[in-house]
């Protein structure tokens, strides 16, 4: 089974600064538990969450969206972080349980962009092409349409978000060929492709010079989609997918006053902050 | 990692100089103060040492004792080919996050020894015919010129050599020789080179300024050039701490972290190629720990990963130090 990456808790002894207790009357705890990529996203909300509001507690767990969904069937927690959305089985397993539906919630949205050096003909690459690409199946261009040569490929630390969503998301969990070079950050990955025309990697959607973020298609039948705001936002660009929070029935009380800080102006900022995106605005 | 053994550089000048004291015991008080405080640096120094031993190996010994560990990782695991699934061929893979966590730690292995082999094939030589040109050979001007400059070498951060290798080097060599990876064992090598040969460089230096005068004036009064007195007189008289300033470069090239890191290509390839990319023991270490479950199999294998590192810079030093003795007894004895 898949470790867990981070497992990291904040405690809930965080000395709540004296002052009023702002628009929420009861105090409390609420807890948040599951995917390891959207950890440290949650970890952000909870403290600033926290700051504002004096006398509320939220304890920020990780150990992958299948943990948190299990705690969420099992009572153990408040809200559940999901990185994939809940599969038919599991919903039924919450209504069993608790006699109301899982309420999925959508937070924030993550998107991967794929990068080669400027002068690289092709036009554009699809998702099944990237998991050859990566796993060691294809290792020349040419095989992608391209000019022969020998593919370089780049990847991300297996410690970064971007990795494990590449893997899980591209690559189907398969692991990662072991000749693809690791560099520390998207910059380092940014600058390294654009140093080398045989090369191609990953990572946030973020431009630079001397790269071009290719266009990526689902399949090979469907036509490309370049990455931007507005294509991950509006759901087309195939790299990317919607983070979500999940609730047993509506969510209420504490947990409610969250959710509506975290979907407001202030909680979606934190979303371009640690690196993910905010959702559509809604009109 | 590489703290085990800074303990050798000039051992050869300590243990000839030191006489006894006179009137040692009948010191003044503020000679007892001043000498309890050096003590107690020097024992700070080993206890330090010990607690921080302690701690990697307490990190490390679930590797042979947890039950729970051993569902991901043995030491069987670390060190031979293990197939991830039956009918998988069996291969050395480093795959610490997938389904089915793959700790293989050769492929480590062979790139840490590449990328230290090649950084000392090219630091030590370099170092020590600078070394020796310094000692013997340079005009006063020159060599109070270089002394500073190559020592000065050793307070570049090795983040700022990292990234030069990253930026610039990797450049050249890759349009030098057309290698199809960048970052690769020899770009890692040399840069590395560039944090050994300081160490190696001012280490031999002194080896080769405390040869005593009467050496050199013994052998050109029996005719020898200076090149010849240079090459077989200073350079033997002096090889115990030559040794010593190599054995201090080769745990310093192990142990480097930033400029593996940085210029390597951290791909956990097992090959002999020296221009494929590499990983080293730890770089891994630096780019997997501080995201890992405390408590894991995959955090007590870096852990044992650290303490095998620190196990490896001490049996090199021991080796050395072991070696220098030797060298050292017979030259006395030849004296």
């Amino acid at each position: 089974m898949r470790k867990a990456m981070v497992c990291l808790l904040m405690a809930g002894v965080l000395v709540a600064s004296a002052g009023c207790g702002g628009n929420v009357t009861k105090s409390g705890t609420i807890t948040i538990k599951g995917s390891d990529t959207m950890v440290i996203l949650g970890q952000r909300w909870a403290e600033m969450y926290m700051h504002h509001n004096a006398g509320i507690t939220v304890q920020v767990t990780g150990g992958g969206s299948g943990t948190g969904i299990a705690a969420l069937i099992n009572g153990g927690t408040d809200i559940c972080e999901s990185s994939r959305p809940m599969k038919e089985k599991e919903r039924e397993q919450v209504k069993k349980r608790h006699g109301k539906d899982p309420k999925e919630i959508p937070v924030a949205l993550d998107g991967v962009a794929v990068y080669v050096h400027e002068k690289n003909p092709i036009p554009s690459i699809s998702i099944p092409q990237l998991k050859a690409l990566y796993t060691g199946k294809i290792a020349d261009w040419k095989d992608l349409g391209g000019p022969a040569g020998r593919i370089v490929a780049y990847s991300r630390e297996n410690n970064s978000g971007t990795y494990v969503y590449f893997k899980e998301h591209v690559l189907g969990n398969e692991d990662f060929a072991a000749d693809v070079q690791t560099l520390p950050g998207t910059a380092a990955v940014v600058n390294a492709v654009s140093k080398d025309p045989a090369s191609i990697g990953y990572g946030g959607i973020a431009y630079g010079s001397g790269i071009r973020a290719i266009p990526v298609s689902k399949d090979g039948a469907t036509s490309p989609v370049a990455p931007s705001l507005e294509t991950v936002q509006d759901g087309t660009y195939p790299a990317s997918r919607e983070l979500y929070f999940y609730t047993i029935g509506e969510p209420a009380g504490a947990a409610k006053a969250f959710i509506d800080w975290v979907l407001g102006g202030e909680g979606q900022k934190v979303c371009e902050e640690v690196g993910y995106y905010p959702l559509r605005k809604k009109s | 990692m590489s703290t085990a053994g800074p303990s050798l550089a000039g051992d050869g000048e300590a243990q000839t100089s030191r006489a006894p004291l006179a009137g040692r015991g009948r010191g003044t008080w503020a000679d007892r103060a001043a000498a309890a405080a050096i003590t107690a640096a020097a024992w700070t120094a080993i206890f330090s040492l010990v607690l921080i031993f302690i701690f990697i190996g307490k990190e490390a010994v679930p590797i042979f004792t947890s039950a729970e560990v051993h569902e991901e990782a043995d030491l069987g695991r670390l060190f031979l080919p293990q197939a991830p699934k039956a009918g998988d061929p069996a291969a050395f893979a480093w795959q610490p996050v997938s389904e089915t966590p793959k700790y293989s730690l050769l492929p480590l292995l062979v790139g840490t020894l590449k990328a230290t082999v090649i950084a000392v094939l090219i630091a030590i030589p370099l170092a020590v015919l600078a070394a020796l040109f310094s000692s013997e050979f340079a005009p006063t001007w020159a060599r109070e010129v270089i002394k500073p400059a190559v020592e000065l070498l050793a307070g570049i951060p090795s983040v700022v050599i990292g990234f030069f290798c990253l930026m610039v080097l990797a450049d050249w060599l890759q349009g030098a020789f057309g290698w199809t990876f960048r970052l690769n064992a020899v770009t890692a090598g040399i840069g590395l080179s560039l944090a050994v040969i300081p160490i190696v460089f001012t280490v031999s230096e002194d080896a080769f300024t405390s040869v005593p005068q009467a050496y050199r004036e013994g052998s050109v009064a029996m005719g020898a050039s200076s090149w010849q007195t240079a090459w077989r007189v200073v350079l033997p008289a002096a090889s115990p701490g030559v040794l010593a300033a190599c054995v201090l470069g080769f745990g310093r090239a192990v142990g480097e972290t930033m400029i593996v890191l940085m210029a390597s290509g951290n791909a956990a390839v097992l090959s002999a190629s020296p221009t494929d990319s590499i990983r080293t023991f730890s770089a891994t270490i630096a780019a997997e720990l501080g995201e890992v479950v405390v408590g894991s199999a995959h955090y007590h294998v870096l852990f044992f990963i650290g303490a095998f590192l620190f196990v490896l810079t001490f049996l090199t030093n021991l080796a050395g130090q072991w070696w220098v003795g030797r060298l050292q007894k017979k030259l006395q004895g030849a004296a």
